[in-house]
């Protein structure tokens, strides 16, 4: 064969000396040169005949992403799949931790039958094994109930037209219209909206979205807020009409989540990430019937199933962690104690208390794990207690550990706006590769989180309520 | 049930799911076209894997990979992110357009919307403007038959000069059709001869007179017309692969086809 003769220097002098003879408006012909030709291939090969189901989806169309039924019609799903799913959690939840609870019980008498020193039962049975009994039964049905529905939404094509429903809200904040995806798939995982960014072409708009992706609660979030909505929010309502009411307050929830990521991708566009929003073509898909074995499949064992794995793989070392700190003493008094008095004055202050937020230290790896946590530090010791309906959770919260609405509501834009998890975090900075910004989106939620919850609680201990 | 018509019948014996076991494959086919065209759910239907599918545009972030065997070969599936072009710099479009160039496939197979098949046709247009080894996947067949849309695939497969194949990926409809064409465009005993664009007879000129030039800076380069082409519109991405060397390596690896291991997949990392 003939070796390289020609130095690559010489192929480019060439081509810029060729290029300079040409008209500059040789590459717009060029492409509508090539327009042309598709249009000529694709008249020969194709005929229509009859549109009837483009009509339909037009149809649709009109209704879901009209300028005055868009966005009722967007509140109004996503309240029904709150709904559904806070409808339908409940009982297996309560079946789950019951069956739980009792295999717990058992094993942990066969283990002291068995001469096993009582740390080893603790730390095994009331420690790690409790952990992941709380978070597979608070987690599990809520997931397996929402990610399907989500699912379907996502296989019907409805994402998208989200996104055009929002595109404006997010024009007027400085930021890319696509950020309504990436903001519709933190639903699921705020790793994931973080990794789906990538749809973002412009640098400053993405890393928006990179930052403020967190301000949709994720999946792990989810059994806060609709334990916190059933606990608080529907005991103030007639059974009838109570789960609607815990739906509503979920979805305010989420939108309050959405007004924050519009409002700080407001401020940051006018200062660190200054620029004008960029415009883009979005296609709006056709309406497909979803394909339901793909869906329970992909709802299923790609997103139930890992998150669910992932919250085990946090919960089992943060029960024997839990175990050890109520369990250990020093001086006189146990670990758990000790950290939860530290915090006790700060947890206060804006409206929470110790427990609380030692909780959401420990969870800094898996949100989904904070309730488990917290309830764990309640409850306290090893005595076996059943605590699985919400009534009886409700009884422990507002009767032995002072709860008030404040508590809920302060608890509830914590989790809606604190730091984002590990994962997430790690994946900032993967997506990122800036430790200033992956900083910036951990600790400005963090910061956002105790100034909003600080301000909440000044504001109802001054009113005269 | 009686299975045994299923164990003879020659598309099941020939054609086989190899999931991730992408190595020591004898064959690259890449998976492009526009988004939201059902890329996904063909990578899916061939590999027997299960890679997220999802009604929306911009879905496939990242590159997603997996196999097949079919009649005695194995076969590496690259799902490329979905591009609308090659031409402007948009992160999916370099990825897409890298691979085509450097990952040099075997076989490119587009799929297309059937019921947008004109705006469609841009994006094959410049993948043939890259590579002759094509294969056109018309797909969503079942819903262009619903809107009243017809595509005459055999017509479709003599103008553009690669093999056109109907699918419906979603049921598997037409795949193994498709894994016939490929198999023939990969290992060479389907010649295709793509249809391109005749551009402005100055630039025609321009083209003619870069092509030595680059053919003899890497002989053997398959692509040297694109190439020329995008050296005439300005491509900074093409002039960076152009200095740094990546070009004319491609072409050495034309002249010794190096197996298809690491040097080669670590190429095709590199460039993106």
């Amino acid at each position: 064969m003939t070796p390289a003769s020609v130095s690559p220097q010489a192929v480019l002098d060439r081509s810029d000396e060729l290029r300079r003879g040409l008209d500059g408006s040789f590459r717009d012909s060029m492409v509508a040169s090539l327009y042309a030709r598709a249009g000529e291939l694709a008249g020969r090969s194709v005929r229509e005949h009859g549109a009837g189901k483009w009509d339909f989806d037009q149809r649709i169309d009109r209704i879901l992403t009209s300028r005055w039924l868009g966005l009722p019609v967007m509140l109004l799903l996503l309240g029904a799949v709150f709904w559904v799913t806070i409808l339908g959690a409940n009982v297996p939840s309560q079946m789950l931790a019951n069956a739980f609870f009792a295999v717990e019980a058992a094993a942990a008498t066969w283990f002291e039958s068995m001469g096993a020193p009582w740390w080893l039962t603790g730390l095994v049975w009331h420690g790690t094994f409790r952990g992941l009994a709380w978070v597979v039964s608070v987690m599990l049905p809520p997931m397996a109930i929402f990610f399907p529905v989500f699912t379907i939404l996502e296989d019907l094509g409805y994402l998208p037209r989200v996104a055009f429903n929002l595109d404006w809200l997010f024009r007027k904040a400085g930021a890319h219209g696509k950020q309504a995806l990436t903001m519709a798939m933190g639903f699921g995982c705020n790793a994931a909206g973080v990794t789906s960014t990538r749809i973002i072409d412009s640098p400053r708009e993405r890393l928006l979205a990179i930052v403020t992706n967190n301000f949709v609660p994720c999946n792990g979030r989810f059994p806060t807020l609709i334990m916190l909505a059933v606990i608080f929010v529907a005991a103030a309502f007639p059974p009838a009409v109570a789960a609607f009411a815990a739906a509503a307050a979920v979805v305010a929830v989420v939108l309050l989540g959405v007004c924050f990521t519009l409002g700080v991708s407001w401020a940051l566009s006018r200062s660190l990430l200054s620029g004008e929003a960029s415009a883009f073509t979005l296609e709006m898909p056709p309406y497909r019937r979803p394909s339901i074995l793909r869906i329970l499949y992909t709802s299923l064992i790609d997103r139930t199933i890992f998150v669910l794995g992932r919250a085990m793989l946090t919960a089992a070392p943060a029960g024997a962690l839990i175990w050890i700190l109520a369990n250990v003493q020093a001086g006189g008094t146990t670990l758990a104690e000790r950290s939860i008095s530290l915090l006790e004055p700060l947890g206060t202050a804006i409206g929470l208390d110790g427990v609380i937020l030692l909780a959401y230290v420990i969870a800094i790896p898996a949100n989904e794990i904070v309730v488990p946590t917290m309830l764990m530090c309640y409850l306290g010791g090893a005595m076996m207690m059943d605590i699985t309906t919400y009534e009886q959770i409700r009884e422990v919260l507002v009767g032995q550990h002072g709860w008030t609405l404040l508590t809920a509501v302060n608890l509830m834009l914590f989790s809606l706006l604190h730091n984002p998890c590990a994962t997430t975090i790690l994946t900032i900075w993967k997506e990122t590769r800036s430790a200033r910004w992956t900083a910036l989106g951990a600790l400005m939620p963090l910061g956002l989180a105790f100034l909003v919850c600080f301000a909440t609680a000044q504001a109802v201990r001054l009113l005269p309520l | 049930m009686n299975t045994e018509a299923c164990d003879s019948c020659p598309a099941h014996v020939q054609m086989a799911k190899m999931g991730v076991e992408i190595a020591n494959c004898d064959h690259v086919v890449a998976l492009a076209g526009n988004p939201n065209t059902g890329k996904s759910s063909v990578f899916n239907a061939l590999t027997g894997l299960r890679q997220h599918v999802g009604n929306w545009t911009g879905k496939t972030v990242t590159r997603a990979e997996g196999a097949f065997g079919y009649g005695g070969k194995r076969y590496k599936l690259v799902d490329l992110p979905g591009t609308y072009s090659l031409l402007s710099a948009s992160h999916d479009e370099e990825i897409s357009r890298n691979f085509l160039l450097f990952g040099q496939p075997d076989c490119t197979v587009v799929v297309v919307d059937a019921t947008a098949l004109e705006r469609n046709l841009n994006l094959v247009l410049q993948v043939l403007e890259i590579t002759d080894r094509a294969v056109v996947c018309v797909n969503l067949m079942d819903e262009a038959k619903r809107k009243g849309i017809e595509v005459d695939v055999r017509s479709l497969s003599r103008d553009l000069g690669v093999p056109a194949v109907s699918t419906v990926a979603r049921t598997k409809e037409g795949l193994s059709d498709l894994v016939a064409s490929v198999a023939g465009v990969a290992s060479g005993e389907t010649k295709t001869s793509p249809s391109r664009v005749a551009p402005p007879t100055e630039v025609q000129e321009a083209i003619d007179g870069l092509v030595p030039l680059i053919q003899g800076m890497a002989p053997g380069l398959p692509s040297a017309r694109w190439v020329a082409l995008r050296l005439l519109d300005g491509d900074h991405k093409v002039r960076e692969a152009l200095l740094s060397g990546e070009l004319a390596g491609l072409a050495d690896r034309q002249q010794q086809p190096a197996p298809l291991d690491a040097s080669r997949i670590k190429a095709i990392a590199g460039a993106q």
